[in-house]
């Protein structure tokens, strides 16, 4: 892996990410991602052997709540932002993937 | 006299006292920020109607003869990543145009139940992702200071805004250094609070474990009063620490004799002299003050940036999925759900929230994550290891804020790692969950304002606000904003 | 049943032959929690779209969620039903792309479930190995309107996000069910337990409980596993058994050709009675799972564990264990399953305690109680028991016994009132020899046949004397009386 990242591999992420881009943007988005991914390089060749990995800062433990209801919104503010609705629901055109 | 210039304390004990209105006030904010904001577009969006009835609210309350708080009638500019019901939060995205929040965020309450008065929503680089500014599907910010220059970012409208003297306090978000570089870039204090210290509910995420709200004023009493204000446990976010806010108002006049300070060597030599010297000189006034003064070498800080340019991705790139054009915001329309996401996506985020969604998903996927995101994880251990060690010796660090002072508009838009360099001093902090604040403290090339940068341990705000005071006490006073309109230079 | 889905099934019973069907089942179970998994919002069922929702199951910018402690408690609970190892945990975030998910990520648990390694026990005593049983937030609702309802038809899709955030346990079975009988019984014997716990309503046809099934077949004596698929839209018991009878069926068909069986998700259609691949244009999915930075680990401390097991109730194999050790040796498996099935095996068992024949209270209460099991389940123990004893000691027959326990179940009161009330006076002994005598001259051959030793035909004399007594002769005192005659 040299961290020089294809066209191809671009617009495959692209996919992942939900973003159409151009086939120029794609371009674009190689050079530029695969300079970015060469200048973090130095962290993959850092030895950490042994370290374990940090995903949060602090180590809290079982943050719970009761479970006791609370107000929910009005549907009004809940569709006021939607770009359509219908019929007290969000309208979205027809879906081509299945749930995984 | 603008709001900024009588300070934030000042007036909220005038306004306490009944000797000056909120609401005259709150007119003098808006009209400061009616005169400069057209050339300096510090502002998304003003919320003027709302924060006149907040003041008057204000006024009724004193006149009964209650106390509105600590902040009474003191006006205040939001980051426009923080959610309000009052105003529009767009996060300085096209993909958020127009969205009103149905509820506020959690420090906008606090501040609510402190007296303050939210005027309006600040400029950011698109969901906090830059350092100038620039990134804004509004325009970009310009530098108080020189018009010419980029007030830094990501929380570039609040810093400007403080600058500026159109609010004498801010909100603004810190993910890699969003509040401390564009204070250090436009010469005001600006303060990130150990992570879990102020409540994350409300705050638009860009990368959720390094994500913290913080204040920017233009003195550290005032930013320790904000901090105060609308710093404490928050059951709304789980990852809010049990602990009450931090009086560090209290340690502002303890002077430093006693305090262990040590200066990060291994970033004095990746910036300009003015900012070295400012830190040279920053030192030798907390030892003037009694503190004692070593250099430490902390060579693992350095990796810091790499490891945060791919943790702050992957973080963003799953934070950022929901903008679809499903439930609110944009949507371009298409024939199926599929490309409507993507075409919405493709239209309502501009180039670098592109780059960093692309990036976050590439590290996360299968077959570079071990590689990539786990050892970034890793190395942010390391870097957390290193400041355990240095604290093992001294109460607080002392480094540079930045590189160097505001730089030109558009001078490092065309390469995006150039200006991912910014942020290799504030950087480190956000990985370790650290509390850091940038305090100015002299003029640099051009006549621009450096920064001075206080670290310290988790927790560790009361023994940074004490040493920030000492050096705050030494500073250039010319330094700190804020300025007088002088246009580019 | 369509004739084309009964011929499948035919077809699928001789189709197998020579291979062995393994099933690995996920059941998705939604908790009985007031509220969602990581909101104050209620979970409920049925309310107008859209009602219950605030901005963090709406998944809106700047909103955060908080884990709900009663439903860790619950998955904890169902974790230490099936014998599962309660585990530290972390969430992770699983990130795709679909309208019915506000956030565009599922809440998942990942590499660290909160419990592992367990089994459920069935009915005849086979282990089902429980690889995992986490916690995961549900999605929302989407409608497909046009085109029939049919997802890729439809002309476009209604979303509602009332169900977005509510609490799940997915239960994740190890291939370890052995065909569509077995996957049926596990399901149920799940239900069961879930229902018992507490942790679930267990409603299948509400969509408390989803089922999928990974389905596979090999050479019968062959170690190794097949290619499996996942068989998706099994709504109830019945299409379960049915899709995995036809996607087993199918597999070999595939085989025996020739061919290889692909590794595919396969959607059931209930009325076709077949499966069928979902061909999805997407791409292999790529979740990019990573920790959920906003969700804290979670542990489990002595507090949470003690809540998780306060109460627990003795689960339907235990209580199966029970019954069958009282009864002994001649207990009747099928009768002991459908006794606590129903839940009377607390009637059975305290029947038994005030002195009642065992073996006679499991099968009253699996033949006759078990035809109103909402009523048995009320009788009182002690009306139970005295009733079996009446049976037992011969004043009543078996035939009015069964007549007055009807009456109980009905409407209750005291077995031996209900008896007289309905004239079921025990036979006097000086009676019963009068109608003997009266068979044994009206039957002379069967009579000689009788004292001559052959046994069968003492159930034909016997049978006359119950007819001409008008069934209130107790068999057990005409066989007697038959023996002593003979004697
Ligand atoms: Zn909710």
């Amino acid at each position: 892996m040299s961290g020089q990242l294809s066209t191809e591999e671009v617009a495959h992420i692209a996919r992942l990410a939900r973003l159409e881009i151009t086939e120029e943007e794609s371009a674009t988005y190689a050079g530029q991602l695969s300079a970015i991914l060469e200048h973090v390089d130095a962290v993959r060749r850092l030895d950490t052997a042994g370290v374990p990995p940090t995903s949060h800062a602090f180590e809290l433990r079982n943050v719970l709540r009761a479970d006791e209801p609370r107000p929910c919104l009005e549907r009004d503010e809940v569709l006021a932002g939607a770009p359509r609705a219908e019929d007290g629901r969000f309208l979205v055109p027809r879906i081509l993937g299945e749930e995984p | 006299m603008t709001p900024a210039a009588s300070g934030a304390l000042a007036l909220a004990a005038q306004v306490r006292a009944g000797e000056r209105s909120a609401a005259s006030v709150l007119e003098e904010s808006l009209a400061a920020i009616r005169g400069r904001d057209p050339e300096l577009h510090c502002f998304n969006a003003l919320a003027d109607a709302h924060a006149r009835e907040r003041a008057d609210e204000v006024d009724r309350l004193v006149a009964s003869g209650t106390d509105p708080g600590p902040l009474a009638g003191v006006p205040v500019a939001l980051k426009d990543n923080i959610c309000t019901r009052s105003a529009p939060t767009t996060c300085s995205s096209r993909i958020l145009a127009g969205w009103t929040p149905p509820y506020d965020a959690t420090v906008v309450s606090r501040l609510a139940a402190a007296g303050a008065v939210v005027v309006g929503k600040t400029n950011l680089d698109e969901f906090a992702m830059g350092s100038s500014t620039e990134n804004s599907a509004t325009g970009p910010t310009r530098n108080p200071w020189d018009t010419g220059r980029v007030p830094g970012g990501s929380s570039g409208g609040s810093a400007a805004a403080v600058a500026a003297g159109m609010v004498p306090v801010a909100l603004g978000s810190d993910t890699g250094g969003s509040i401390r570089q564009p204070a250090a870039l436009c010469g005001v204090v600006g303060v990130k609070p150990t992570y879990g210290v102020v409540s994350r509910y409300g705050l638009v995420a860009f990368a959720s474990s390094l994500d913290q709200i913080g204040p920017l004023a233009t003195t550290v009493a005032e930013a320790a009063a904000v901090l105060e204000a609308i710093a404490g446990h928050d059951d709304r976010d789980s990852t809010s620490l049990e602990q009450a806010a931090p009086r560090c108002s209290e340690v502002l006049d303890d002077g430093a004799r006693g305090l262990r300070v040590g200066v990060v060597a291994d970033f004095l030599a990746d910036a300009s002299p003015d900012c070295t010297g400012a830190v040279r000189a920053a030192a030798d006034v907390l030892a003037g003050h009694g503190a004692s003064v070593e250099e430490v070498a902390l060579p693992e800080l350095l990796h810091g940036l790499s490891a945060y340019y791919l943790i702050a991705p992957a973080e963003a790139s799953s934070n950022l999925a929901r903008y679809d054009g499903v439930r609110y915001g944009l949507r371009v329309d298409a024939p199926d759900v599929e490309t409507m996401n993507g075409r919405t996506r493709a239209a309502g985020f501009g180039p670098e929230v592109k780059r960093r969604v692309m990036l976050g998903t590439y590290v996360l996927s299968a077959g570079y994550y071990d590689a990539y995101y786990a050892q970034a994880q890793r190395v942010r251990t390391l870097v957390a290891r290193a400041f355990a060690r240095a604290y093992a010796g001294v109460d607080v660090l002392l480094a540079p804020t930045t590189p160097s002072v505001a730089f030109p508009l558009g001078s490092k838009t065309s390469d995006p790692l150039e200006m991912y360099l910014a942020d290799l001093f504030t950087i480190p902090s956000n990985l370790a969950g650290h509390p850091a604040m940038s305090v100015p403290f002299a003029l640099g090339e051009g006549g621009m304002p450096v920064g001075v940068q206080v670290l310290a341990p988790a927790l560790g705000e009361r023994a940074m606000f004490r040493a920030a005071a000492v050096v705050e006490s030494g500073a250039d006073p010319r330094a700190r904003g804020p300025v007088p309109a002088r246009g580019a230079r | 049943m369509s004739g084309g889905a009964r011929a499948g099934e035919d077809a699928a019973i001789e189709g197998v032959a020579g291979y062995e069907v393994v099933v690995g089942l996920e059941v998705h179970c939604e908790l009985s929690t007031a509220t969602k998994l990581f909101c104050g919002c209620a979970n409920a069922f049925g309310a107008p779209p859209n009602t219950q929702v605030c901005p963090v199951c709406l998944g809106l910018p700047g909103s955060l969620p908080v884990l709900n402690r009663r439903a860790v408690e619950l998955a904890m609970r169902i974790g230490s039903a099936l014998h599962c190892e309660i585990r530290p945990s972390t969430f992770h975030r699983k990130n795709y792309f679909y309208p019915d998910m506000p956030k565009d990520y599922q809440i998942s648990q990942y590499d660290e479930p909160v419990n592992a390694d367990g089994y459920l026990e069935l009915p005849g005593g086979a282990r089902v190995g429980i690889e995992r049983a986490h916690i995961e937030e549900d999605t929302g609702k989407t409608t497909h309107v046009g085109g029939g309802g049919r997802i890729h038809d439809a002309d476009h899709s209604l979303v509602d996000y009332n169900r977005a955030g509510v609490p799940l346990v997915e239960i994740v079975s190890r291939p370890d069910i052995r065909g569509a009988e077995q996957a049926r019984s596990y399901v149920s014997e799940l239900r069961a337990v879930l229902v018992a716990t507490g942790a679930s309503d267990g409603r299948m046809e509400e969509g408390s409980l989803r089922v999928d099934a990974n389905v596979s077949v090999r050479r019968e004596g062959s170690e190794g596993l097949g290619t499996r698929c996942e068989v998706k839209n099994l709504n109830s018991l019945r299409s379960l058994g049915r899709a995995i009878d036809f996607e087993a069926e199918r597999q070999v068909a595939v085989l025996r050709s020739g061919g290889r069986v692909v590794q595919e998700t396969r959607h059931w259609d209930e009325d076709e009675g077949r499966t069928s691949s979902m061909r999805s244009k997407e791409e292999a999915n790529d979740y990019r799972y990573f920790a959920e930075p906003d969700l804290v680990p979670l542990v489990p401390d002595e507090e949470l564990l003690e809540r998780a097991t306060r109460a627990m109730p003795v689960l339907p194999a235990a209580r199966r264990v029970r019954l069958s050790a009282l009864v002994g040796d001649d207990t009747a498996a099928d009768q002991v399953t459908t006794v606590v099935d129903l839940g009377l095996d607390d009637l059975v068992v305290a029947a038994a305690a005030l002195g009642a024949d065992a073996s006679l209270a499991l099968r009253r209460a699996a033949n006759e109680a078990a035809q109103r099991p909402e009523q048995a389940r009320r009788i009182d123990a002690g009306v139970f028991a005295r009733l079996l004893s009446l049976e037992s000691a011969g004043t009543l027959s078996a035939t009015q016994s069964k007549a007055v326990l009807a009456e109980v179940l009905e409407s209750g009161g005291d077995p031996e009132e209900i008896a007289r009330r309905l004239g079921f006076e025990a036979l006097p002994a000086a009676e019963l020899e009068a109608v003997l005598d009266e068979v044994v001259a009206s039957h002379p051959a069967e009579w000689e046949r009788y004292v001559g030793g052959d046994d069968k035909v003492a159930q034909l004399l016997t049978g006359l004397v119950m007819r001409a007594t008008r069934g209130r002769a107790n068999g057990k005192a005409v066989a007697a009386a038959l023996a002593s005659r003979r004697a």
